[in-house]
C-alpha cells in the first residue's frame, strides 16, 4: 500500500468545506410551529389516521379476536388507522415532534413537553360528544389542559403498582420497601425489575416521601437538590438488586414468565396478561401510595388527518370502547358510563378503582418535571426544583 | 498440508465445538418455531407443525418481506452502479487521493449502524425536510453496500491483468466497447459476490433501517422486532425466520454454483470468497 | 467510459463522440467515474456526520425538551466530567476488544481446516454452513440466546444436572451473545485470507523442517494476520454500536444505549456521544489499514 499520500488529510478537509456549508443548512432550517389557534369543528375525515400508542391502546383483533375496536371505527368513519407502538414517554414526544403523526396516547410526562412545544392542538372540547361524560377528576388537569385551553380526550387512568410472584415472594408484600430497602431489596437480589424509565425517580421520592419525612417532599415531580439527590442515592442502591429494567410491557411480562424477575414495579396491564396466563402473580398499591399515569388522546399541530384523529378521539371515550380498551389494557376508565354498561363492566371498574376517589387521591399523576417548584408549601416553591433534563441525566448514571 | 494423526484430531474436534456453538442456537430457533405453547418455555412440551403455514399466510409478515426484497433489491443495485465505478477509478488510473477512496468508501460500514443511523435521519429530516420512507432506507442501505461491491470489483481488477483492455484498444474498440466486451465479462462474478452480499446486508439490517424507515412502513427485521416479544404467537415469528434461513439457502448455493466455474482462474478464490466479498 | 455507462448513448456517432472526450484524458475519466459515488459519500454521508457534529453543540430548552439550535460546549462538558459516561466509553471498547479475541480464537481452527486441510467437497459444505448463519436473522437470534439465557431456559436446563448455573442475563451475556452473533464476519475473511496462502509456501516450511505448530506460528499466522484485522473491523464496529443485545441480555448500559435513548430525548446529546465511536473508529482504521487490512474486508 503507498504512503505517498495522507488520504484522511483529503477527507477531513472535504469534511470542513461541508461543515461550513452545512452549518449555514442546519441552521436554517427550523421548523415553525404551526398555529396555535383552537380547533372548533369536525370537519370532513381524510379516510387514515397516524397514531402513536401505547401497546394495547388501539387493537385490532389481531392478539386477541375478542378485543377489536380499531375495525368498527374504520367501518364507521373510513377512516384507515395505522399505529405506531411507541415505549417510553420520550419516544412519543420524539415521533410526534416528526409531524408524520396525526395524534398520540400521551401520559402527563410527555403530555406537558408536547403543549409547552406547541406539538399540539388546543381543542374545544364540546365538539366531541362523550366529553360530557368523562369522570370529572381528569378534566382540566396540567396534564391535560394550558392557560384554561383544554388538548385533547382523556383515556383512562391507572396505578403504578407492585407486582409480584406469589410463590417466591412471601409474605405479599405491602411496601414498595420490598423494592427499596436495602435488606428487603437484598433478598430478591438480581430478580428485581424496574421500569426503564427517568420518571421512576418519582417512586423513589413517593417512597421517601413516607419513610423519611425530614425531606420534605411533597410533589414527587417537584424535587429540590436536596430531595432529588436522595432519591438518586435510593435508586443508586437499588441498582445492585435489579435483574433487569424493563422499557417494553411484553418484555417484563415474559421476564415473570421465565422467572427473571419476581417482584417489581408493573402496569395492572402485565399483572391481567399473566393472571389470564395462570401464572401465579399478584400485585398491590403499597401503602406508600405510588405513582401511576392517566393518558389523553392529543392533536398533533401538523395533523394531516386531524379531522379523523377527531374522530378517533371521541370514538375512543365513548362507553363501548372504554369497556373494552380498559379491560383488555386493565386500566380505570375515563367515561364513567362505561362502569353502567353491565356487570362486567362495573366489576372491572371495581378492580381498577375507577369511581374510587380515596384510591384516585394515592396516586402522583405522571408529569413533566419542570424547574418552577410550582406553589405548594413542600418543596418551598420557588424555581430550584430539578427539572426533566436533570432526572435524564440522573437515570443514566442510576443504571450505569 | 500434512498434519500429524493428533493435531488433525484436535483440530476437527476444535472445528466440530464451533460448529456446534453456531448451530444449536439455530435448532433452539427451530424448536421456538415449532413450540405451541402461548409462552415458550423450556423445554417445549410438544411439537407442532402449525406456525409454518400461518407464518406464511401472515400478511404482515408477507407484506414485510416483499418490502425487504424490493430494499434489497434496489439498493445493491445502486451499491452495484456506484461501486463499479469507484473500483474501475481506483484500479485502473492513478490520481491524487486515490488512496482516501478506498477509506471513504470503507467508512460507512465501518462506524457503528446507530451513528450511521442517526446521522441519516438527521440529514433527511431536519436538513431536507424529507419524509421518511422506504426510499430513505434504499439510499442508506447503498451507502454501506458500496464497500462490499467496491473491495470485490478492486480485488478483481486488481488481479486481472490489462493487456486484455490495452489489446481490445488497440484493435479499436471504444473505452465503452472494451468495458462491456472485455472488462464486464471479467468483473461478472466477483459482481454477482458482491452484490449478493450486500443484498444479504441490507436484508438483515435493524439499526440503520429503524432510523431512516417511514411511519407504518416495515421491512422484515422490523416486523421481527415489533413481534419478537409480543406474548401472542410468539412461534410464528420464529417460524417466519426459520423460512427466511431456509430461502436465503437458495442465493448462498446459487453463489456457489455460479463462481465454481473460475475457481481454476481465480485460484481457489472459491466459494467463500466470491459469496462474501472476502475475495482478493 | 463510466458516462456512457450512465447515458446510453441513443446512436453510436453520440458515444463514440462522448468516447472520444475521454480519450487521452485520464484526469476527466477519473472524475467521471468518481463524481458519483464519491459525489454521494462526501456529500451525502460525510455531510451527515457533519450535522451531527453541529447539532451536538445544540441544547434542549428545559420545558418542552425541543432541540435549540445555538452553540454550547455543555454536552461535551457532560459527557467529559461525568463518570458514568467514561464506565460506559470503557466497558464497550472492552467488551468489543473481548468479542474480537474470542471470534478470532474461534474462527481460526475453522478457517484453518477450511482452507487447508478439508477436501474440495467438504470445504464447499462448511463454507455454505458457515454462510448460512449470516443469512438468518439478527434479531431472532438475539430473541433466542434471551430466552435459553433466562432463569428457566435451555442453558440452565442444560447446566443443572451439573449443578452448574448458566450467566444468566448480564455483561457477561452480552459478551457471549456477541461473539456469537459476529462470528461469521470473522471467520470469512480469515478463511479468504488462509486461501490465498500458496500450498507451495507451508510445502516449503515443512521440507526446511519446520513442524506444523511453527509453520503455523511463523508463516501462516504473519500471513493471514491482514486478514485478522479485516475480520475484527467488523466484529469491533458491529460490537460497539449494537444496543439490540446489550438491550434484552445485559443489565448495563453500552455506547449504543446511550445513543439510542438519548436520540429519542436528547438529540444534541445523542450527538455528542456519537464522537465516542466515531474517534474510536477512525483511530482502529488507521491502524487496520497500516496492516494491510483494507485489502482483505
Amino acid at each position: 500500500m503507498s504512503t505517498t499520500q495522507n488520504p484522511l488529510r483529503v477527507a477531513w478537509l472535504c469534511v470542513l468545506g461541508l461543515f461550513a456549508v452545512l452549518l449555514v443548512a442546519g441552521c436554517g432550517s427550523s421548523s415553525d410551529s404551526g398555529s396555535s389557534d383552537e380547533i372548533t369543528s369536525i370537519g370532513q375525515t381524510e379516510g387514515a389516521v397516524n397514531l402513536i400508542a401505547w401497546a394495547g391502546y388501539a387493537e385490532d383483533g389481531t392478539t386477541d379476536p375478542a378485543y377489536d375496536w380499531v375495525t368498527p371505527f374504520e367501518k364507521q368513519t373510513g377512516c384507515k388507522v395505522s399505529t405506531k407502538t411507541a415505549s417510553t414517554s420520550d419516544e412519543m414526544v420524539k415521533l410526534m415532534r416528526t409531524g408524520q403523526y396525526d395524534g398520540v396516547s400521551a401520559s402527563g410526562d410527555a403530555s406537558v413537553r408536547l403543549m409547552a412545544g406547541g406539538n399540539v392542538d388546543a381543542i374545544d372540547m364540546s365538539i366531541l360528544s362523550n366529553y360530557a361524560d368523562i369522570n370529572p377528576s381528569l378534566k382540566d388537569q396540567p396534564y391535560n389542559t394550558t392557560d384554561g385551553k383544554n388538548y385533547g380526550m382523556p383515556h383512562g387512568w391507572g396505578a403504578n403498582v407492585l407486582l409480584y410472584n406469589a410463590d417466591v415472594v412471601k409474605p405479599a408484600p405491602t411496601s414498595w420497601g420490598s423494592v427499596f430497602d436495602e435488606q428487603e431489596a437484598a433478598k430478591y437480589k438480581g430478580k428485581i425489575t424496574a421500569p426503564d424509565n427517568p420518571i421512576y425517580i418519582a417512586d423513589a421520592a413517593v417512597y421517601l416521601k413516607a419513610t423519611q419525612p425530614d425531606l420534605g417532599i411533597d410533589n414527587p415531580y417537584e424535587l429540590n437538590d436536596e430531595q432529588f439527590n436522595a432519591a438518586v442515592d435510593l435508586l443508586k442502591a437499588q441498582n445492585k438488586n435489579i435483574g433487569e429494567y424493563w422499557a417494553d410491557a411484553t418484555k417484563n411480562i415474559s421476564s415473570y414468565t421465565n422467572g427473571d424477575s419476581v417482584i417489581g414495579s408493573s402496569w395492572q396491564y402485565q399483572t391481567s396478561t399473566l393472571e389470564a396466563d395462570g401464572q401465579p402473580v399478584s400485585s398491590t398499591l403499597p401503602e406508600e401510595g405510588t405513582t401511576g399515569w392517566s393518558d389523553t388522546w392529543m392533536l398533533s399541530n401538523e395533523a394531516a388527518n386531524p379531522n379523523c384523529m377527531l374522530e378517533w378521539m371521541n370514538w375512543m371515550a365513548s362507553p363501548e370502547t372504554q369497556v373494552q380498551v380498559a379491560g383488555w389494557f386493565g386500566e380505570a376508565p375515563a367515561n364513567l358510563k362505561a362502569c353502567a354498561m353491565d356487570k362486567d363492566s362495573k366489576a372491572n371498574c371495581d378492580t381498577y378503582h375507577a369511581e374510587d376517589q380515596a384510591y384516585y387521591d394515592k396516586i402522583a399523576f405522571w408529569q413533566t418535571p419542570v424547574s418552577d417548584c410550582g406553589d405548594d408549601g413542600g418543596s418551598g416553591g420557588g424555581s430550584d426544583c430539578k427539572t426533566y433534563d436533570d432526572w435524564v441525566q440522573a437515570w443514566t448514571e442510576i443504571k450505569g | 498440508m500434512r498434519l500429524s494423526p493428533v493435531s488433525r484430531n484436535v483440530l476437527r474436534l476444535a472445528v466440530g465445538d464451533t460448529l456446534a456453538f453456531i448451530y444449536i442456537p439455530l435448532f433452539i430457533i427451530l424448536l421456538y418455531a415449532m413450540n405451541p405453547a402461548q409462552t415458550l418455555a423450556w423445554p417445549p412440551e410438544s411439537l407442532t407443525l402449525e406456525w409454518f403455514p400461518k407464518a406464511i399466510q401472515d400478511q404482515a409478515a408477507r407484506d414485510a418481506l416483499l418490502n425487504s426484497l424490493k430494499v434489497g433489491a434496489i439498493a445493491t443495485a445502486f451499491a452495484l452502479i456506484l461501486g463499479t465505478l469507484a473500483s474501475l477509478a481506483v484500479a485502473r488510473h492513478r490520481f491524487f487521493g486515490r488512496e482516501s477512496v478506498t477509506f471513504l468508501v470503507l467508512i460507512p460500514i465501518a462506524l457503528p449502524g446507530i451513528v450511521t443511523g442517526i446521522a441519516l435521519n438527521a440529514t433527511f429530516t431536519q436538513v431536507l425536510g424529507m419524509d421518511l420512507s422506504l426510499f430513505t432506507v434504499i439510499v442508506a442501505h447503498a451507502t454501506f453496500c458500496i464497500v462490499i461491491v467496491f473491495n470485490n470489483a478492486a480485488a478483481r481488477l486488481r488481479r486481472m491483468s490489462t493487456s486484455l483492455e490495452d489489446a481490445s484498444a488497440d484493435l479499436g474498440a471504444t473505452p465503452w466497447t472494451t468495458f462491456r466486451r472485455v472488462t464486464l465479462p471479467n468483473m461478472r462474478s466477483a459482481l454477482v459476490a458482491g452484490g449478493l452480499l450486500a443484498f444479504a446486508l441490507s436484508f438483515d439490517e435493524i439499526v440503520v433501517t429503524n432510523f431512516t424507515i417511514g411511519v407504518g412502513e416495515k421491512t422484515l427485521p422490523i416486523y421481527i422486532f415489533e413481534t419478537l416479544f409480543r406474548p401472542n404467537q410468539p412461534g410464528k415469528v420464529y417460524a417466519v425466520a426459520v423460512i427466511a434461513i431456509l430461502l436465503s439457502m437458495i442465493p448462498v448455493y446459487l453463489a456457489t454454483r455460479l463462481t465454481r466455474g473460475e475457481a481454476a482462474t481465480a485460484r481457489g478464490a472459491g466459494a467463500a470468497g466470491a459469496t462474501t466479498g472476502a475475495t482478493n | 467510459m463510466a458516462a456512457e455507462a450512465t447515458v446510453p448513448a441513443p446512436r453510436r456517432s453520440a458515444g463514440k463522440r462522448l468516447a472520444d472526450l475521454f480519450q487521452g484524458r485520464p484526469r476527466l475519466t477519473v472524475a467521471a467515474l468518481l463524481a458519483a459515488p464519491l459525489g454521494w459519500l462526501v456529500i451525502g454521508y460525510l455531510g451527515s456526520l457533519g450535522v451531527m457534529l453541529v447539532a451536538s453543540f445544540w441544547h434542549l430548552n428545559e420545558l418542552s425538551g425541543e432541540v435549540q439550535q445555538g452553540f454550547t460546549f455543555d454536552n461535551y462538558t457532560q459527557l467529559f466530567t461525568g463518570d458514568v459516561y467514561r464506565t460506559i466509553a470503557l466497558r464497550t471498547v472492552g467488551i468489543a476488544a473481548a468479542v474480537t479475541v474470542t471470534d478470532a480464537i474461534l474462527a481460526f481452527p475453522i478457517a484453518f481446516f477450511m482452507a487447508k486441510v478439508a477436501k474440495p467437497s467438504m470445504r464447499s459444505l462448511l463454507v455454505v454452513a458457515v454462510l448460512l448463519p449470516l443469512w438468518s436473522s439478527y434479531l431472532v437470534k438475539v430473541g433466542a440466546w434471551r430466552l435459553m439465557l433466562s432463569q428457566d431456559g435451555a442453558i440452565n436446563w442444560a447446566l443443572e444436572p451439573f449443578g452448574l448455573h448458566g450467566p444468566g442475563f448480564g455483561t457477561t451475556a452480552v459478551w457471549l451473545v456477541m461473539a456469537y452473533i459476529w462470528l461469521p464476519y470473522m471467520i470469512i475473511p480469515i478463511y479468504a485470507g488462509m486461501e490465498r496462502i500458496p500450498d507451495s509456501v507451508l510445502n516449503a516450511s515443512e521440507d526446511l523442517g519446520a513442524k506444523p505448530l511453527r509453520t503455523f506460528r511463523k508463516v501462516i499466522l504473519p500471513l493471514t494476520f491482514p486478514a485478522v484485522v479485516a475480520g475484527s473491523i467488523f466484529t469491533f464496529s458491529l460490537t460497539l454500536g449494537d444496543y439490540i443485545t446489550p438491550a434484552n441480555v445485559g443489565t448495563k448500559q453500552f455506547i449504543g444505549n446511550l445513543v439510542y435513548s438519548n436520540f429519542v430525548s436528547n438529540l444534541p446529546l445523542a450527538a455528542a456521544i456519537t464522537t465516542t465511536p466515531i474517534a474510536v473508529m477512525v483511530i482502529y482504521l488507521l491502524v487496520a489499514r497500516r496492516f494491510g487490512a483494507f485489502e482483505h474486508v
